[in-house]
């Protein structure tokens, strides 16, 4: 049998059945990332020997009968999550030789929960960016081609290694982060499910930084079921982060089966954008239908502020960014580009440190909290930022889950949409309100395009209820029944 | 009177405010759990938190924000329950994130009050702007290495609260009188301990000038003035020069300055254009502080006796002078140990000998009232020996001067070396005739009407007595005896 295309539930069924061990789904994990990943560059980094130390303690807790239900489940970790003793780069050039002597609280808590670190994965450097083609490490290919076409794909972004990852079955699940949509538009993107939880759900202990008040982790697995374990163990407040929720943690994988009979759906009038493919709008439809006749009520809602998302957003996070990334200056830790003076080692340091992405961000955000711009930029942001949450909250009175199309799109080519970062911003635009509201939002893979590429639908739910949000998706995610792969994966 | 400096064109007025820096007193960092303490080697108090490294968060800790609220109760403030924490963003090889964790508009504590006495005994209002709770940079250290600088991330994340006053301050006295009375009830409070020479508190001096009844003019800021005499020198020195430039035809331009102590000057350190622009933004990583009203109300409750309250219950409760009491309630320490001294006691007596020989044997011998030269305890037992008639008051200050130099408790003094006074009259009387029987010429000038003789004939019979004649009893025999 192939230990490569299970999913965590079933690998954890066959681990503890003794069908195979821990070790030996690690290695075969490790010879198909050997085999694989020069082409894909989802890994920047690859820990082999770790992950075969770390299998050999799993199958020692399976022996021992401590095993849970992640003991001796690979996941590649993206590299934006500190971990003790490996180097931990955010994609960077300017972190280039740093390894961190401690470990984010989601990566301890994976780790404690048994699983198995095989590498860091790619992503956009620090985070920002919707291809993967911001890595200061060369962009990811995305596992999936259209049809009779060779052409290389983008993944998605920022999480774009992680997502490739898992669908070349590189890995059985991964850690992502999710600002603006870098978990759900990769997951969409590569056919895999992914949720980005609600803020203050997940520590953010230990994680690089790009837009604190946006950013939160979550997993990307290939069943809804997966990422419900894998948030399951994720999850939880830390004294170390103060933005993270003192709350108990539910059991995720118990909402799976609770079906939509009976729950409202709101269908956002917003979401319907003018140009959206029709490919979309009929998923979209499709949607609504499996949710219809499995005995949801579908309800028709507004969001009116969702048009001024992305311009909130690209406001919010740079500014934030240009803060969070003023520690990279080559002082204390990363790359350093000695100078004349102080100042000079910053610019050299910071000039060849960064990508050009970066410094856009850096400038945009330097520039709207500067005097005199800060009330017309950044003010102004936070105010509509607030309307959107009061959107959410209004349509949370009617409704129990939203249903949006994932993306825009399906997919796009390497070098598409390279030529102005505005249109590269709109990949963002259904992902990004979800974000600036801090509600709960997932991803599944719900239908190929007519070229043969995974499309997603998006499931958002209410602050801190998880749990409907994966009643709902997996609702989906059955009747989609989508079991298409990807053309190039591990076999 | 009221203080005002002479131009060539007129009387001038200074107004000046001062914003204090002080250290909080608190086992660790602001925002992280790195030890907080003064010294140790470089860079051994430092955290991932405070030296900035990638994924590392905030928590804020809980006794700074207490201590916070101490000081703003103890400034007669408001306490906002709800306050807010930003970054204040710039680069230095220091400042490890690139940002000051600091607040900006929703400080913890909002308008407060102090008290000012100056020295013609005039009481002063202040009025206190706002406190804010921030995090102090670390060190740059220049001359460690002939190319290099080197950095201590010791101090990096130590509390501080700025406590910024309104422009009510008029005369270097005024300022100098203003930063004692907050490093005064700082120390009263525990919540800093005043160190100006270990740059635990520092002030930055705003100064400008105006002829009477005008609005305020431009003002210039003096950064980092680390004494209280160099602050009172720094505004004379800047209300001086600022009047020359306006005399002159000239124009004060807003800026930043440094004092130089050494020249006794002020210079310009960089001008409001150069002033960097700090893209202050709310704390990401922070929630809003909120204050539960119990949590002000318990440390309300536990809050020390202040200094002011405490001169009014030392004049009420011991009787002493006004201007006493302040000498005594200078240090807390100071305070406890006079009542200690005081209490059951003659309480002006205490006061008087702790305010004179006491304190002038605590400065010869380069001791504190924390170890003091000689015990509360003894010092009462002196002071019980004179109440009792067994010494007189210039036996007193011998056998003082005893204690301090042996340690030993005064009534042991007094027995090893007889040093009881004699309230024998008959031996009075038999010194008293022996004195007159020796000097019977100036017995005769006495009768003559030379009163001031009087005196003379006291001091021999005390002499003649090794001082240790009861004073009254010596007056009274020496009068009877001279008819």
């Amino acid at each position: 049998m192939s230990l490569l295309n299970l999913t965590i539930a079933g690998t954890a069924q066959a681990l503890a059945a003794k069908k195979f061990s821990a070790v030996e789904l690690t290695a075969a994990h490790n010879a198909a990332i050997a085999a694989l990943n020069p082409r894909l560059n989802a890994y920047i980094t690859t820990t082999p020997e770790l992950a075969l130390a770390q299998a050999q303690a799993a199958d020692a807790r399976i022996t021992a009968g401590t095993a849970g239900p992640l003991t001796g489940i690979p996941l590649a970790i993206k590299d934006l999550f500190c971990t003790a003793g490996v180097r931990t780069t955010a994609a960077s050039k300017i972190l280039e030789p740093f390894v961190p002597p401690y470990e984010s609280t989601v990566t301890r808590q994976l780790l404690e929960a048994g699983t198995i670190c095989l590498g860091k994965a790619n992503l956009d450097e620090f985070a920002m960016g919707s291809s993967n083609i911001t890595s200061g490490y060369g962009p990811v290919e995305n596992p999936w081609k259209r049809n009779g076409s060779d052409a290389r794909l983008v993944p998605g972004g920022s999480s774009g290694g992680s997502a490739a990852a898992v669908a070349a079955r590189l890995a059985l699940g991964a850690t992502g982060t999710d600002t603006g949509g870098s978990i759900r538009q990769p997951a969409a993107f590569t056919g895999l499910a992914g949720i980005k939880p609600t803020y203050g759900r997940c520590s953010r202990y230990g994680i690089v930084a790009f837009a604190s008040s946006l950013d939160q982790a979550g997993p990307m697995a290939r069943t809804v079921e997966d990422c419900a374990i894998l948030l399951g163990a994720m999850s939880g407040f830390d004294p170390h982060d103060s933005t993270s929720a003192e709350r108990a943690v539910p059991d995720f994988g118990a909402a799976l089966g609770r079906g939509v009979k009976g729950l409202r759906i709101g269908i956002p009038a917003e979401y319907r954008m003018d140009g959206m493919s029709g490919e979309i709008s009929a998923l979209w439809e499709k949607g609504v239908a499996w949710l219809r006749e499995q005995g949801a009520e579908i309800v028709d809602i507004s969001l009116p502020h969702t048009k001024y998302g992305l311009a909130v957003y690209y406001i919010v996070a740079p500014a934030e960014a240009s803060s969070n990334l003023a520690r990279y200056d080559g002082v204390r830790f990363g790359a350093r580009v000695d100078g004349e003076d102080l100042i000079d080692m910053y610019e050299r340091t910071r000039a060849a440190g960064f990508g050009a992405e970066v410094k856009r961000r850096i400038m945009i955000g330097t520039y709207v909290l500067s005097h005199g711009y800060y009330d017309a930029y950044y003010l102004k942001a936070q105010k509509v930022r607030n309307l959107i949450l009061r959107d959410f909250n209004n349509a949370f009175e009617r409704v129990d889950a939203i249903l949006t199309p994932t993306a825009p799109s399906a997919a796009f080519g390497l070098g598409e949409k390279m030529d102005d970062p505005v249109t590269m911003y709109l990949n963002d635009v259904f992902t990004v309100p979800a974000s600036l509201a801090g509600v709960p939002a997932m991803s599944i893979p719900a239908g190929l395009s007519a070229e043969g590429l995974p499309l997603g639908l998006q499931v958002i739910g209410k602050h801190f209820d998880e749990e409907t949000v994966f009643a709902v998706s997996a609702a989906l995610e059955r009747a989609a029944g989508f079991t298409a792969m990807p053309s190039v994966r591990a076999e | 009177m009221a203080y005002s400096l002479e131009g060539k064109t007129g009387t001038w007025e200074v107004v000046c405010g001062l914003e204090i820096h002080a250290q909080v007193i608190s086992e660790s960092k602001l925002f992280s759990g790195a030890s907080a303490t003064y010294g140790g080697a470089p860079n051994a108090h430092v955290s991932f938190v405070d030296a900035g490294f990638p994924g590392m968060l905030p928590v804020i800790n809980r006794e700074c924000v207490a201590q916070a609220v101490r000081t703003g109760l103890g400034l007669k403030a408001r306490i906002n329950l709800v306050s807010r924490f930003d970054r204040k963003n710039y680069f230095y090889a220091d400042l490890p994130n690139g940002y000051q964790i600091s607040q900006f508009d929703h400080p913890i504590v909002g308008t407060g009050d102090v008290e000012i006495e100056l020295q013609d005994g005039t009481i002063k209002h202040i009025g206190i702007t706002r406190l804010h709770l921030e995090q102090d940079a670390g060190k740059s250290i220049h001359d460690q290495h002939a190319s290099k600088s080197v950095i201590d991330l010791n101090r990096a994340g130590v509390a501080l609260m700025e406590i910024v006053s309104e422009p009510d301050i008029r005369s270097p006295e005024e300022a100098g009188a203003y930063l004692r009375k907050i490093r005064q009830i700082l120390r009263y409070l525990g919540t800093c301990d005043g160190n100006m020479e270990e740059g635990s508190m520092r002030a930055d001096v705003n100064v400008s000038v105006r002829k009477a009844g005008e609005d305020f003019r431009t003002r210039c800021e003096i950064k980092n003035v680390n004494s209280v005499r160099f602050v009172m020198h720094a505004v004379e020195a800047e209300a001086l020069r600022q009047i020359e430039v306006w005399e002159s035809g000239g124009e004060v331009r807003q800026e930043t300055r440094l004092y130089d102590s050494a020249r006794g000057e002020t210079r310009s350190m960089r001008s409001k254009e150069d002033a960097h622009d700090y893209r202050y933004f709310p704390e990401p990583d922070l929630l809003p502080l909120v204050l539960e009203e119990e949590f002000v109300a318990g440390l309300k409750a536990k809050l020390p006796e202040l200094p002011d309250e405490k001169r009014r219950r030392f004049c009420d409760e011991y009787a002493i002078p006004f201007y006493d009491a302040g000498v005594l309630v200078a240090e807390q320490a100071t305070a406890d140990f006079y009542e200690s001294v005081a209490k059951g006691r003659d309480t002006r007596l205490a006061a008087n000998w702790i305010s004179g020989d006491f304190f002038a044997a605590m400065n010869r011998t380069g001791r504190s009232i924390e170890n003091p030269p000689v015990s509360g305890a003894a010092l009462g037992e002196l002071l019980d020996l004179i109440s009792d008639k067994t010494i007189n008051g210039r036996i007193a200050k011998d056998v003082f001067e005893e204690m301090v130099e042996t340690g030993a408790m005064p009534g042991a003094i007094v027995e090893a070396k007889g040093l009881r006074q004699v309230t024998d009259t008959s031996a009075i009387d038999a010194a008293v005739a022996q004195v007159l029987a020796a000097n019977p010429d100036k017995v005769a000038e006495y009768k003559s009407g030379k009163d001031k003789l009087f005196g003379f004939f006291v001091g021999q019979v005390m002499k003649a007595m090794q001082g240790k004649g009861n004073p009254a009893l010596v007056n009274e025999a020496v009068k009877a005896q001279l008819g």
